[in-house]
């Protein structure tokens, strides 16, 4: 890169990163798919699971090394604006891109309650042109509700009745995840994951604002605190699993409340642990490396957002699944 | 000048970080998915070109219609359409490489693997997926072959593939102009590339959900798309095309900025309404967005949904008939030359806007009922794809060829490439017209006789055109390895910095900022 | 490949002859056909102007824009004109050229709306028939009266595979068609068993798509009498080109008559249940059965396709407990393209397939169900 003049142009060399990591992609999802073939009798050969970890360790070892070399990089002065623009520019849009990946499932949970359910369940709807028939002929017996506890089949009572082919039986659930009414409130669990969510993302603020007043203590308590509400809420919502599971019969397998419930909060947890994650090692990279200053610390500002996202995307569960 | 830095071998291939050389890899890799989706085509052709079954089973056949369709549009038409925005965007914004260099080689290199898995289907129990490139549920869940979960894993990775090189491309062209070179003055493919990233960025996601859900539906016991558990097999649609129909705009806008490149170039006058252009960009951006259940009239959507959807579909005739009319107006009164890159760029505006056409006819909801799933909906596409976005490429590889790689290829040879597959594509994809209206269903693997003449045809001009495409891999070829040597302008005083730059161009395209005036700014 | 010269021959012989016979409704299916059928429903006939309506705005429009360009390619080649204009806006053209297109599709759109709206209109019917698509195969289902059968594909394979001639409606025959009277409105609601159909008889210009737990309605009140044929419209997996869709449209009298001779069948049908059949008989009855419903997936061999449709040779099923042999074919297998055919199949039937399997192919197991039996199989179920 000799001719490049560093202060306006940094070009990386060149880097086996890269192919390494589409690699460890592949194995992963190869792997994944044999494995998953493989818990439904369908396998071509029995080894997924080696290849599933195989790639995910290389995965993991090579972000490492990329981030690692990333982080050489901005140490040696050779980030100037223009790349940390592009890392700006670089998290922002994936973060929007996490947003439509959201946006998907939000739909689904959308369509299925304002179309779905209340046509299969015989309810015209606003637009006055959903047909009962289905409801009539397929359905009868069926009440339309939210959430639906009691899957179309049940309703008809079970698979040698219609003619539906289905995706096997339903079982449950029992009780809903929704809210509970004033008096559960202070029990209801959701309630107490929004507030520890709510707050860590405070939390990481303050973090934040400590940080570029360069007041490094402070910086570990606050991000410390925001990392152990991150670990508080994974533990709540774990119970809050253990629950559907087990007292409320709800799981991916009792009908599309059930598949809707899981697949949201799913995604969202599985967030949540990689944002937890992430701000984890921002800790451990400004206590133990004493990485970061006030004007450069965009890793730190990165996981920040991140942060802020799945904060978002919580609410609009808390809306949407828990309390609507 | 940096010559000594050059990096040789394999390695150069395998562990790049500079543009040209992944832009190079993206267009090779493309071009090789370009010719396993066409001879799965020539398979569907061939078993097509008499009534009765001969060749292949009716199972195989799907296989080779979802596959076909998968691969040309995940395969062939996006990565090449990435290949010319690595190439191009740098060179044409002043910059000396994308934002994110080893991002952009990782985004690459995740596609061979996403194919090779997907190509490896074919291969297992059960066979490949087959259940058209559109992946309808349940046929596509519960009654899949056990390959659909490598297909959904493949579909993961090709999505990320995409997000991360839209996100790299949107960097670039966000924080890497050149000084002086204002959004309003960046040339249209730029601008095409740009509002496509957005596209992909907003899309791709809900696809990677679709399949998702999918997953669960298959392997966890979902109910997303079965009724019996409250679901919806049409909810898979209504998400599918949420991402399908931006997707189709993804595989054309691009192929616009190319046309909006070419036309003033050989019409040796500046483009007409630069303007309005980039805002027609954007509104069909915009449009595509509301307009998906244009592929669903017929499930049984509320009456007002119909009229929504073919309404805003119909719309979007609007926008793009302004870029039509500014291409022709380009045209006009220019000093002409029809150079082969001329000529596919001038193919792609009548054929394009013939595929227009139908697609409009097909946005008349009531008449859709009529046409939905038939040949003509075959046709339709044919043309907005292949004289479109394939022509598209085509065009680009004969405009900016010489660039590349410092030769220039044979004008003769160019020509009769072009004639060939002009040929050959009307006679293969315009009886499908008459076919689709007689009544002829898509995806079968056989037909009453009645269709058996127009099919006849069709076949033979799918191996023209087949043929006329490895007559082209000689040409390009023929031009690296023997081609004269070309000027840095290449054409008649083309307009734009990547002429003002040697054929080829340095390894690293401009190691400092070049100043903007306005002979290189879009417009003049 | 099979391309054999002779065949080549004659169809360039008839290209070059170039017959075009113009479209038209009764049972010839005329070769040549450029356009969409006119249709013998009122819908039909206006969906019919709609579509040549909307062709010819685009006719129209591209003999303006193509026109405009082959003039410039003409007129402005280097050849004619070297010094190039340098114009590249104007404002109030491209106002024009916004508008006009955008007042046109207004235009377009009144009428289309209003099509499509009387095509949603399937109140106060005179007929309700339920259409069930299955992998792959109609079922009609006369709401109220007490008929209802399948409709499978008729064409014999041997033309499919090039060893018998292909009559005039290759792949477009079916063993029994839909009946409907003239002149009343007959509600169709569409639904399917297992994947995505969709039922299409171009026509009567309806195509919707059967969609499994749902139901969707269309209708037609046709004007001419005749045999009227489509083809599913959705991809619906292996023999989705094989499941057509026969119509015959007949006088009311007709209609009549034919619907009280089908209530007769029914009813024999129902003592013969009661009867005891010999296993000869039952297998012969079987083998009747097993090719219509079974072939298409198991194979005339009963060796099925490996990967996707299982072998009933010499299999734990086919050559086990008779009741796991009942079940299955009875319940069909949930998740898997085995349907229920329980509830497609006369207890009669039943029991000859599946005595049928147990004897055919070298599975010679010697024993055999009676109706009867099946009958009592499903009551005990349903308990
Ligand atoms: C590059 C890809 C591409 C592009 C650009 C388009 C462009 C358009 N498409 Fe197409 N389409 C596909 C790819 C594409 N399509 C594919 C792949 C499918 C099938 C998917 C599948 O099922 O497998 C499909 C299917 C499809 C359908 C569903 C058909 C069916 O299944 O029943 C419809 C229905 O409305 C439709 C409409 C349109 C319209 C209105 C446009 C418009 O954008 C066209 C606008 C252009 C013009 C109209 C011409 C120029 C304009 C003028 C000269 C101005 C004046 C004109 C007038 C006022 C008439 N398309
Ligand atoms: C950009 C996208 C694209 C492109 C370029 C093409 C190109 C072609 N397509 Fe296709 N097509 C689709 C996208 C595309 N298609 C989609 C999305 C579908 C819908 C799928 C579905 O229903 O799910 C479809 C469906 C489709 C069908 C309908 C199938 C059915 O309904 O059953 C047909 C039928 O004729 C067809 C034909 C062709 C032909 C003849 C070409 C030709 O242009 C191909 C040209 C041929 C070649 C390029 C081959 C050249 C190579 C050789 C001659 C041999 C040399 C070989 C090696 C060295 C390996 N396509
Ligand atoms: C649309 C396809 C299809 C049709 C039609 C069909 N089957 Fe099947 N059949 C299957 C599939 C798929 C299986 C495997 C189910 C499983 O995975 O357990 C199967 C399994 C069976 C089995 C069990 C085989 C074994 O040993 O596991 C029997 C017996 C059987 N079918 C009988 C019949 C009979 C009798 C008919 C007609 C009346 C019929 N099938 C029609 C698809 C079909
Ligand atoms: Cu049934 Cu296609
Ligand atoms: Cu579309």
């Amino acid at each position: 890169m000799a001719k490049q003049d560093p202060e306006i142009y940094y070009v990386p060399e060149k880097s086996r990163k890269p192919i390494l990591m589409a690699l460890a992609m592949f194995l992963t999802v190869f792997g994944a798919a044999t494995t998953i073939n493989h818990m439904s009798g369908t396998a071509i050969f029995p080894i997924g699971g080696y290849i599933l970890f195989a790639g995910l360790v290389l995965f993991v070892t090579i972000m490492f090394l990329w981030f690692r070399t990333a982080i050489m990089e901005n140490l040696a002065g050779l980030n100037n604006e223009q790349v940390k623009q592009s890392y700006v520019l670089g998290m922002s849009w994936f973060i929007f891109s996490e947003v439509m990946f959201f946006f998907g499932f939000f739909f689904a949970l959308a369509y299925v309650r304002n179309f779905a359910v209340p046509w299969l369940g015989g309810e015209a709807d606003l637009l006055g042109t959903m047909r009962q028939s289905t409801h009539d002929i397929l359905w009868n017996g069926l009440v339309t509700q939210w959430p639906l506890m009691e899957t179309p089949q049940q309703a008809v009572g079970g698979a040698s009745q219609q003619l539906i082919a289905n995706n096997g039986e339903f079982i449950g659930p029992h009780a809903s995840m929704s809210f509970p009414g004033w008096l559960g409130l202070f029990t209801w669990l959701p309630l107490w994951n929004t507030v520890v969510l709510l707050t860590s993302s405070f939390t990481v603020h303050i973090a934040h604002l400590h940080l570029k007043n360069n007041d490094r203590n402070k910086l570990t308590v606050w991000l410390g605190i925001t990392v152990l509400l991150g670990i508080t809420f994974i533990l709540l919502q774990y119970i809050e699993y253990h629950e559907a599971y087990n007292q409320y019969g709800l799981t991916l397998q009792s009908g599309i409340y059930g598949t809707t419930f899981f697949m949201l909060t799913g995604f969202h947890g599985f967030h949540v642990i990689m944002g937890t994650v992430i701000l984890l090692v921002m800790w451990l990279r400004s206590t133990i490396a004493g990485h970061f200053s006030p004007s450069n610390h965009f890793g730190f500002e990165a996981a920040s957002w991140y942060w802020h996202f799945v904060d978002v995307v919580w609410v609009c569960l808390f809306i949407f699944v828990y309390i609507l | 000048m940096s010559e000594s830095h050059h990096p040789t071998g394999i390695k150069r291939w395998l562990y790049t970080t500079n543009h040209k050389d992944i832009g190079t890899l993206y267009l090779w890799f493309s071009f090789l998915m370009f010719l396993v989706g066409g001879v799965m085509a020539l398979v569907i052709r061939a078993e097509l070109f008499q009534p009765g079954l001969q060749l292949v089973e009716p199972n195989f056949f799907n296989q080779m219609t979802t596959m076909h369709g998968l691969i040309m549009v995940f395969g062939a038409v996006m990565p090449a359409f990435v290949g010319l925005a690595n190439w191009m965007i740098p060179l044409m914004i002043g910059a000396p490489d994308m934002a994110l260099p080893r991002l952009n080689n990782l985004s690459f290199w995740i596609l061979p693997f996403a194919f090779f898995m997907l190509l490896s289907t074919l291969f297992m129990p059960g066979g490949a997926p087959n259940f058209g490139w559109t992946f309808y549920a349940p046929l596509s869940t519960t009654y899949a072959p056990p390959s659909v979960t490598y297909f959904i894993f493949a579909i993961h990775i090709m999505g990320a593939s995409s997000i991360l090189g839209s996100i790299n491309i949107i960097a670039t062209i966000m924080g890497m102009r050149a000084p002086g070179m204002g959004y309003m003055k960046m040339p249209l493919f730029v601008w095409t590339w740009f509002i496509t990233a957005y596209l992909l960025i907003a899309v791709m996601p809900v696809l990677a959900g679709a399949v998702t859900m999918m997953l669960i539906d298959i392997h966890f016991g979902g109910s997303f798309f079965s009724a019996a558990g409250g679901g919806d097999p049409v909810l898979f649609q209504h998400i599918f095309w949420f991402f399908g129909h931006p997707e189709v705009y993804i595989m054309i806008l691009p192929a616009f900025g190319v046309a909006s490149a070419i036309i003033p170039t050989f019409a040796r006058k500046p483009l007409f309404g630069y303007h309005s252009m980039v805002y027609a960009t954007a509104s069909i951006a915009f449009l595509s967005f509301i307009v998906w259940a244009h592929h669903m009239f017929t499930v049984g959507m509320p009456l007002v949904a119909e009229g929504f959807f073919m309404f805003s579909t119909m719309i979007i005739a609007v926008p793009t008939g302004v870029k039509i009319f500014n291409w022709v107006a380009t045209m006009w009164r220019g000093s002409m030359t029809f150079e082969t890159p001329m000529l596919f760029a001038v193919a792609f505006v009548i054929l394009f806007t013939i595929g227009g056409f139908s697609g409009l006819m097909l946005a008349i909801a009531p008449a859709d009922f009529q046409y939905h799933d038939t040949y003509f909906v075959v046709a339709h596409f044919h043309y907005v794809l292949v004289p479109g976005a394939i022509f598209g490429i085509m065009a680009a590889v004969y405009f900016w060829l010489p660039k590349w790689c410092g030769k220039m290829y044979d004008e003769m040879m160019g020509k009769v490439h072009f004639w060939l597959s002009f040929i050959g594509l009307n006679v293969t994809f315009f009886p499908m017209h008459f076919v689709g209206l007689a009544g002829m269903p898509r995806r079968i693997p056989d037909y009453a006789l009645q269709f058996a003449d127009f099919n006849m045809i069709s076949s033979a001009g799918a191996f023209l055109f087949g043929f006329s495409q490895v007559f082209f891999l000689g040409i390009v070829l023929q031009t690296i390895l023997y081609g004269k040597k070309a000027r840095s302008e290449v054409w008649d005083n083309p307009h734009g910095l990547e002429w003002t730059l040697p054929s080829p161009p340095p390894y690293h395209s401009f190691t400092q900022p070049p100043q903007v005036t306005m002979a290189h700014a879009s417009p003049r | 490949m099979h391309i054999n010269l002779n065949t080549l021959l004659l169809y360039t012989g008839i290209m070059m002859s170039g017959a075009f016979i113009p479209a038209s409704v009764a049972e010839e299916l005329p070769r040549w056909q450029l356009n969409m059928p006119q249709g013998v429903t009122e819908i039909s006939r206006d969906i019919y102007g709609l579509h040549m309506a909307v062709l010819w705005v685009c006719v129209v429009i591209g003999v303006i824009v193509f026109g405009a360009m082959f003039i410039s390619m003409v007129l402005h080649h280097r050849s004619r004109n070297k010094e190039a204009a340098t114009f590249h806006e104007n404002f109030w053209v491209e106002v024009a050229w916004t508008t006009i297109p955008a007042i046109i599709l207004i235009i377009l759109f009144i009428p289309s709306m209003r099509t499509i709206s009387q095509m949603y209109d399937t109140q106060a019917a005179d007929i309700d028939i339920l259409v069930t698509g299955f992998q792959w195969k109609w079922k009609y289902e006369y709401l109220g009266e007490d008929v209802k059968f399948f409709s499978n594909l008729s064409t014999p394979s041997g033309a499919i595979y090039g060893i018998e001639n292909k009559n005039n409606h290759y792949l477009l025959d079916v063993d029994e068609p839909l009946v409907v009277p003239l002149h009343k409105k007959i509600r169709f609601l569409i639904t399917a068993n297992d994947v995505l159909h969709a039922w299409w008889v171009p026509a009567f210009a309806v195509k919707q798509d059967a969609i499994p737990g749902f139901i969707n309605e269309a209708w037609a009140r046709i004007e001419e009498p005749g045999t009227y044929r489509g083809q599913c419209a959705e991809l619906c997996g292996k023999d989705h080109g094989f499941m057509p869709i026969v119509v015959k449209a007949v006088s009311d009298d007709e209609y009549r008559s034919w619907l009280a001779e089908r209530k007769r069948q029914t009813a024999q049908e129902r003592t013969l249940m009661a009867q005891q059949f010999s296993l000869e008989q039952l297998v012969e009855r079987g083998e009747k059965v097993y090719q219509s419903q079974c072939m298409v997936c198991h194979n005339a061999n009963g060796k099925g396709i490996p990967g996707a449709f299982p072998s009933l040779v010499g299999t734990a099923i086919s050559t086990g407990l008779m009741n796991d042999h009942i079940d299955i074919v009875v319940n069909g297998r949930a998740g898997t393209t085995m349907q229920a055919f329980g509830s497609q199949l006369s207890p009669l039937d039943l029991a000859a397939v599946i005595t049928y399997e147990r004897n055919a192919w070298g599975n010679n197991m010697g024993d055999m169900v009676q109706a009867i039996d099946i009958a009592r199989f499903i009551n005990d179920a349903k308990q």
